[in-house]
């Protein structure tokens, strides 16, 4: 079991913004189907918007980059950019942590 | 009229009139169109401001929407910073004519996990521009990115496509940057991907005056003034101040202009100096010289022309004020719009700002005559060669557009002469006031050093300051010099009485000359009558002795008759008979 988030168990809602079906955007879906998969399996919710069809959704969260990872929930809110190729900074992004020995330094 | 066929030009680029009072001048027309320009500064030195002024401008006066991506100021903040500039940004919003995208981001809530592009900015940038069909882009400011982002590289190679794309999409942009460390630009070498048109604004510090300067470094593709460019911060915006680049080839007008004094006139062949003259009325202070150039505006402004008075030492209220008291009445003209004042210290600004809001206001109001009271207010920084250049080229300005220009300068005692302030060869007439101690009291004298191109008076004479107004008096040269004030006036007198008396022993010698006459021709007639009875007396004794000679005679004949003697035949008888 992975160890939860700071608040309480609550309902992980993410948004992954993409733009098109580029092969970065697939890498990046894929990754994070992978990550939620193995660390929130049956606690995160995705939404993958498009910008090339919804371009105006940009603003709301502040996208420049693409892709760009938006956990809303649990609050604070965080940014991840890039394909998430990068595991284990995806992982310090979202603040999870992978699962560690006890006594090991989170 | 046969003319060469001009050789077909090349079509010039077609560029974007930014609205900003005197940039579209130096640029010759704007900022390219459809071309990123890059404006540089330091941290304040204006760049978001123009670059606001570009898009409000263009929105409301060119019908050209505008887009603003704000990567440091939320749009509120933007939104209250140029309220006080007039510009309703909200209100340009709600009529979509503009629309503001904040781009916030930190550092803090970013976290670079693998590859990435920057596709999002161009999405938004791209919605933003096709909601309101905008033609302008402000991106203020990018440097906010490089902060923010750590793959550089990858950053660069998006701005590069990123203006790319904006060139594709036919806009526009003014892009801010901060200048950069030890000469280079801007902070992050924007200027490599911007190399359009980049304009660097400047703010400096001199003897306490800060004075904001604009230079354009480098337009593509187009003239442009290569110089700084003084500009200032008004209540409506940006206003650079060009000096417009004349040369000396402006025409030598004719015409004469009254200085209002008519004395004064007469020193110059009675019909005053010549329009477009530069002069200068220079003397100490309290010599008159404020109210010589008062009079001369009143006199401009009687003769329906308009006029702007640019005081540096006394309020408008003050001059005002001081000039009704000898007669002469400005606010009249104030107030039926010939008359424009323009006041300021001159550490308030740096010379080149003065002559330049002198020139906007020049533009403004298209005087036929200007006063400047007085120049010498400037007189530290007259001695430097930049300051001459740009008096000289106010003066240019002026001459090109024939307006008489007189100024005054405070010489101290014994310089009047000498001191030309470093103008001398710009003045074509110069006035010297002084004011002169002489028995006991002080009195004021008026001469014309020079005046180019006209016959002057060389005499010195008499200046009065009264409640009546000006005016000019001859001076008396008396046996030790020069006489003015009551010294003229008892040596007037003494002459007066002199003259009386001479021409009263006049009078007297031709009254004795007459009787002498008188007297001759009596005693002419006297000797006449004399001589006249003389000369009868004469004729009676004559007639007498021949009647005693004809009377002896014939009583001779008769004796000898009686005696019946014949006598020698008697000598003919006068009568011619024979006895």
């Amino acid at each position: 079991m992975s160890r939860p988030a700071r608040r309480a168990d609550a309902e992980w809602e993410l948004r992954l913004y993409v733009a098109g079906q580029t092969p970065r955007s697939l890498t990046a879906i894929e990754n994070l189907r992978q990550i939620c998969e193995e660390h929130l399996k049956g606690r995160y919710h995705v939404q993958v918007i498009d910008l090339l069809v919804h371009p105006r959704l940009s603003r709301e969260d502040q996208i420049v980059a693409i892709p760009t990872l938006v956990r809303k929930l649990p609050t604070p809110m965080r940014r991840i950019i890039g394909d998430l190729s990068d595991t284990e900074r995806t992982l310090v992004g979202l603040q999870l942590r992978p699962r560690k020995p006890a006594g090991a330094p989170p | 009229m046969t003319s060469a066929r001009k050789p077909r030009r090349p079509r010039a680029l077609a560029k974007c009139p930014s609205g900003i009072k005197g940039l579209d001048q130096i640029t010759h027309g704007g900022l390219p169109r459809g071309r990123p320009t890059l404006v540089c500064g330091g941290p304040g030195a204006g760049k978001t401001l123009l670059g606001l002024e570009f898009i409000v401008r263009g929105a409301t006066e060119h019908d050209e929407p505008g887009v603003i991506i704000a990567f440091e100021e939320r749009a509120a903040d933007l939104a209250a910073n140029c309220a006080s500039l007039g510009f309703d940004l909200d209100r340009l919003v709600a009529e979509r004519k503009l629309v503001i995208d904040e781009i916030l981001i930190s550092r803090a809530d970013i976290l670079e996990t693998g590859e990435y592009d920057l596709e999002g900015l161009f999405i938004r940038l791209g919605s933003a521009i096709d909601q309101v069909g905008a033609k302008r882009v402000l991106l203020d400011t990018l440097d906010s990115l490089f902060a923010t982002l750590e793959d550089t590289g990858l950053l660069r190679a998006e701005l590069r496509r990123l203006f790319g794309w904006l060139k594709g999409r036919g806009v526009t942009t003014v892009v801010t940057g901060e200048k950069g460390e030890g000469g280079a630009l801007t902070r992050n070498s924007l200027e490599e991907y911007i190399s359009d048109c980049v304009i660097v604004l400047d703010q400096r510090v001199s003897d306490q005056v800060a004075t904001r300067r604009l230079r354009v470094v480098k337009y593509r593709g187009s003239l442009h003034g290569t110089n700084e460019y003084p500009f200032l911060i008004q209540s409506t915006g940006l206003v650079v101040l060009p000096i417009t680049e004349i040369s000396l080839d402006y025409p030598a007008l004719v015409g004469r202009v009254p200085t209002g004094i008519r004395k004064l006139d007469e020193m110059f062949a009675g019909r005053g100096v010549f329009r477009g003259a530069t002069v200068m009325v220079s003397g100490v202070v309290g010599s008159g010289k404020t109210t010589i150039a008062a009079r001369f505006l009143e006199a401009a402004c009687a003769r329906g022309e308009s006029c702007i008075f640019f005081a540096f030492e006394q309020s408008p209220a003050q001059i005002v004020r001081n000039m009704r008291s000898v007669g002469i009445r400005l606010d009249k003209w104030v107030k039926a719009g010939r008359l424009v004042f323009q006041a300021a210290r001159p550490a308030t600004f740096g010379l080149e700002t003065h002559i330049s809001l002198m020139v906007a206001a020049l533009d403004a109001h298209r005087p036929h005559a200007v006063a400047i009271d007085p120049i010498s207010a400037f007189e530290p920084s007259l001695g430097q060669p930049d300051a001459r250049d740009m008096v000289m080229r106010l003066v240019d300005v002026l001459k090109s557009r024939g307006i008489t220009a007189l100024f005054t300068g405070i010489a101290q005692a014994g310089d009047g002469e000498t001191t030309g302030f470093g103008l001398s060869s710009l003045i074509d007439t110069w006035v010297l006031v002084r004011n002169l101690e002489q028995g006991g009291e002080r009195t004021r004298s008026i001469e014309v050093l020079k005046s180019r191109g006209q016959k002057h008076s060389n005499q010195v004479r008499e200046f009065l300051i009264t409640d009546r107004g000006l005016d000019l008096q001859d001076i008396y040269m008396g046996p030790e010099g020069l006489l003015v004030g009551s010294a003229r006036a008892a040596q007037a007198v003494r002459d007066r009485a002199a003259g009386a008396a001479l021409e009263a022993s006049i009078a007297e010698e031709r009254a004795a000359l007459r009787r002498k006459r008188r007297s001759l021709q009596a005693r002419e007639a006297e000797l006449e009558a004399e001589f006249a009875e003389e000369s009868r007396a004469m004729h009676r004794r004559i007639e007498e002795q021949r009647v005693a000679l004809s009377a002896s005679a014939s009583g001779r004949a008769k004796i000898a008759e009686g005696r019946g003697l014949r006598t020698e035949p008697a000598a003919p008888r006068r009568d011619g008979r024979t006895s």
